[in-house]
């Protein structure tokens, strides 16, 4: 080995060091909800002398944690097929087409994603105050949107950049019509950024808080019933809760991934 | 719509039913949904904020005389602390997550190859469960007898006083929560360097550090500046973390905005407020972002 190579692969394991450092500090919060959660004591008292699942088991056998389960996830789903459908034809105008104003469209798309979620959650409030709008889980949907759209946009438009349109023309030219372009070229070619955009979607609105804090009036979402407990002081339910979102966040980003990966490869084939 | 504007090449062909879309052209009919939504649910918002900020104290109309009261009770009383605070946590946290995120940005665009791909899952994961779940496992770290602290009591037989509730631990939240904002526009940054000017670079007799100076850190710029923009901003919008972590010990500005509006029952003041903190970070987001052509960036074409 020459001494540049030396140096080349003690560089390269520093930076791998670093990394791995990075990822554990990411999921040390993550690792200690985990151990909190599977206490059989009352209090969280570290190192652990008694374990146990029985608050795995207290906290799914309540009503009202389902419910709450419930209402997070119509949240989700509905943001998620609003947020991907609106977001698909902003990111053709993103990324697909040159038109004049584009550029100025490109930033003003992006500035909520930009903006403080709780301000902009306040301000829903008073805007939602003003109309007269009733505050539910459907006003915490239209709320989440304004943040999401955005976003699923512009993870949309990644995908549309390497769009090749000729692949549209070509289908014109031999006769397609225009539906059948969207369903056969265009759909199938920008599947994996629709696919991660709803990804994105469900996660950022089920994880979402400070935009569903002002926004749910009555009902009440997972995230805003953690912080409730957090606040009210200690109940184990609240680790065993964490630990399933992160559990749920990692099983969809990663099933979500292999997914697409297979199915490329399986079209290689 | 888009099937309309997938007809852009083909467009005598375009049925005479839909004149106006038509005219509007391919990009801007496909744009129309998204700025319709964002017109009633971003702008529409902002406007009633600002209206608000102008209402009387204490008021929850918004067809009131307009009056300047509550700009002048934030100009003449102590909210200026507050912005400070977020402003200098901000910028903290910003130079902290640079010097954290930048060697593995390079790691993720140069040097781990395949892995990078999980890697890049590893650290999108944590973004999707709520931020304050996360926070609170910070708590159960730090805390009296937590992970930390009672590891250190078993091995030790001493127990440290407990970080929680300092300036410090403030900005390991927050650092903790924006970091996949700095990383990622940063890798992009990283990743936009071409390969063969770093190689032309090392063959005229360039040292390490020239190269990173004069090569690596201009080319990666717009990614860089991205991920600054992108994690202060949200920094200074930042609640939790010194709510939760800081124990309410400092007061962010984005914290006297919720004491206005919940405790205080004070609408107009919070509004003056938020348009403040509006101000700051709508100008400095369209200061930044004016200087880069997005394409570049995101479309590397």
């Amino acid at each position: 080995m020459s001494p540049a190579e030396r140096s080349q692969r003690w560089r390269a394991s520093l930076l791998w060091a670093w990394a791995l450092s990075v990822v554990v500090f990411m999921y040390l919060p993550a690792l200690c909800l985990l151990l909190a959660s599977s206490t059989a004591s009352r209090y969280f008292i570290f190192p652990i002398t008694r374990w146990g699942f029985d608050w795995w088991e207290k906290t799914f056998d309540s009503i009202q944690i389902r419910e709450l389960f419930k209402t997070s996830i119509s949240i989700a789903l509905i943001v998620t097929v609003i947020a991907v459908v609106i977001g698909f034809f902003g990111a053709l105008a993103f990324a697909r087409y040159d038109w004049k104003g584009r550029s100025l469209y490109q930033k003003l798309v992006l500035l909520p994603i930009f903006f403080p979620q709780s301000v902009l959650g306040l301000a829903l409030l008073l805007w939602f105050n003003a109309i007269g709008l009733p505050l539910s889980w459907k006003s915490a949907v239209f709320a989440h949107l304004v943040w999401i759209v955005p976003v699923v946009t512009l993870v949309i438009s990644i995908q549309v950049y390497s769009f090749d349109p000729a692949l549209e023309e070509a289908a014109f030219d031999l006769g397609a019509t225009r539906w059948q372009v969207m369903k056969e070229v265009t759909l199938p070619v920008l599947f994996p950024g629709l696919f991660s955009g709803a990804l994105f979607a469900f996660l950022l609105s089920w994880g979402n808080f400070p935009l569903s804090l002002f926004t749910t009036g009555a009902d009440t979402t997972v995230p805003e019933y953690l912080y409730a407990k957090m606040v009210a002081g200690y109940t184990p339910g609240v680790p065993v809760l964490g630990t399933v979102s992160t559990i749920t966040a990692a099983v969809l980003l990663l099933g979500g991934y292999g997914l697409i990966t297979l199915r490329r490869r399986a079209r290689l084939k | 719509m888009a099937e309309i504007s997938a007809h852009e090449t083909v467009s005598g062909q375009l049925p005479a039913a839909k004149p106006a879309a038509w005219r509007l052209g391919p990009g801007r009919a496909n744009a129309v949904p998204i700025i319709l939504f964002l017109l009633i649910g971003f702008a529409a918002p902002l406007l009633a904020v600002i209206g608000y900020s102008f209402m009387p104290p204490r008021t929850f109309g918004l067809w009131q005389t307009p009056t300047l009261e509550n700009y002048v009770s934030v100009f003449t009383g102590t909210s200026y602390i507050s912005f400070l605070w977020s402003l200098g946590l901000g910028a903290a946290t910003v130079l902290l997550l640079a010097v954290i995120c930048y060697p593995v940005a390079y790691g993720l665009a140069r040097v781990f190859g395949r892995w990078s791909t999980l890697l890049t899952l590893l650290f999108t994961i944590p973004l999707f469960v709520s931020e304050n779940v996360r926070i609170y496992g910070w708590i159960l770290f730090f805390i009296k007898n937590g992970v930390l602290l009672g590891t250190f009591k078993a091995w030790f037989g001493v127990e440290p006083e407990s970080w929680l509730f300092t300036q410090g631990i403030i900005v390991l939240g927050m650092v903790y929560v924006y970091l996949p904002f700095m990383l990622f526009p940063m890798t992009l940054g990283v990743s936009m360097v071409p390969k063969e000017t770093r190689d032309a670079a090392f063959d005229l007799g360039a040292t390490r550090w020239q190269v990173f100076k004069e090569v690596d850190l201009p080319l990666s710029m717009p990614g860089i500046v991205i991920g600054f923009l992108l994690s202060f901003v949200l920094a200074v919008g930042a609640i939790a973390e010194a709510k939760v972590l800081g124990g309410q010990k400092v007061i962010p500005i984005t914290h006297d905005i919720e004491i206005a509006f919940t405790y205080s029952q004070n609408w107009p003041l919070g509004s003056a407020l938020a348009v403040l903190l509006m101000l700051v970070v709508g100008a400095l987001v369209l200061l930044v972002l004016r200087r880069f052509d997005l394409d570049t960036i995101l479309g590397r074409r």
